[in-house]
């Protein structure tokens, strides 16, 4: 039941994070370009994406459950891994937070650049931009969906989370009529990180033949385990980032 | 073969990113992990130590650079 609430929640985040980042895109050349090109791309990549995860996700289930998990838990590590990274960069200062706004003005000026062919009763642009925007943010959701379902069985209620999650942001991006910038975009990545790395290594390690203190239980130790490491190093390099400053401000 | 290179580095970039080292850490603490319970050792704690050390070792990579 635990374990459940944990896939629904962390598949629902980093479905929300990836989506708040497509709508940016589809928002900033849908206003500029029109909505008729853009909104067939986010279709056509929706399309792709929910034929990958209707795949794979079957397929899956042919693989013996310790293979796929030793499988599944090193991907989901080393995926996992990139976005804690990335995160922890960001949190401590390395990296610039990631700003909707700013990505929203940048996609407009760029859609408002590009030639544009009226004759065509299709505006390839846009098209090009919504698809491939919908489709490389979807990518990582399709790869968790079908990560996280394959391996807890439960794939049906994955693609719901992502579903739901992707139908309130589109919702409330209708309803603000503009990018999300008041979602905490870098603190969910900051979880869904944590949360992707936990447990690529309790699945890992059990398809490694770990038997896990205390069974699935274990997985919220992990998690506390790696919450607590990812703080620790941000409050470290917080403080190496200051430290630096202050020496650089004296020379 | 310039589409099939960049297909190649797209997949390589989903799946490895921005630092190599860290899938390269992943997979030997995981083949370490399987070697010792191979042996009968119970090694539930190696991952967890091992992925956090992996994760410093890139953080301090980065910053440095």
């Amino acid at each position: 039941m635990g374990s459940t609430v944990i896939l629904f929640l962390a598949v629902f985040a980093a479905s929300a994070v990836e989506a708040v980042e497509a709508l940016t895109i589809v928002l900033a050349v849908g206003v500029v370009r029109g909505w008729r090109s853009t909104l067939i791309g986010v279709g056509t990549a929706s399309l792709v994406l929910a034929a990958v995860v209707a795949a794979l996700g079957p397929a899956l289930k042919h693989i013996p459950i310790s293979s796929l998990r030793l499988v599944v838990g090193a991907l989901l590590l080393a995926f996992g891994l990139q976005w804690l990274r990335k995160a922890i960069l960001r949190a401590s200062g390395y990296l610039s937070q990631r700003d909707e706004a700013v990505a929203f003005e940048r996609e407009r000026a760029e859609a408002g650049a590009a030639a544009r062919d009226s004759a065509a009763a299709m505006d390839w642009y846009s098209f090009t931009v919504a698809f491939k925007g919908v489709l490389l943010e979807g990518l990582e959701v399709a790869f968790i969906v079908v990560t996280f379902g394959s391996t807890q069985g439960h794939l049906g209620l994955a693609v719901v989370a992502a579903a739901a999650a992707a139908v309130v942001v589109v919702v409330v991006g209708v309803i603000v009529r503009g990018p999300l910038q008041r979602v905490p975009e870098n603190a969910l990545k900051y979880g869904v990180g944590v949360l992707l790395t936990s447990f690529g290594i309790f699945w890992g390690a059990e398809g490694a033949g770990v038997d896990w203190p205390g069974g699935d239980a274990a997985v919220l130790v992990v998690i506390g385990f790696v919450l607590a490491g990812s703080l620790g190093l941000t409050w470290l390099l917080r403080r190496r980032r200051v430290a630096l400053q202050l020496s650089a401000g004296r020379a | 073969m310039s589409k099939l290179r960049a297909f190649g580095c797209f997949w390589w970039d989903f799946v490895v990113g921005d630092d190599w080292q860290v899938a390269a850490g992943v997979l030997v603490a995981l083949a370490a992990t399987k070697l010792l319970t191979s042996e009968g050792v119970n090694a539930w704690w190696l991952l967890p130590v091992g992925v956090v050390i992996v994760l410093a070792a890139s953080l301090r990579r980065a910053t440095r650079a």
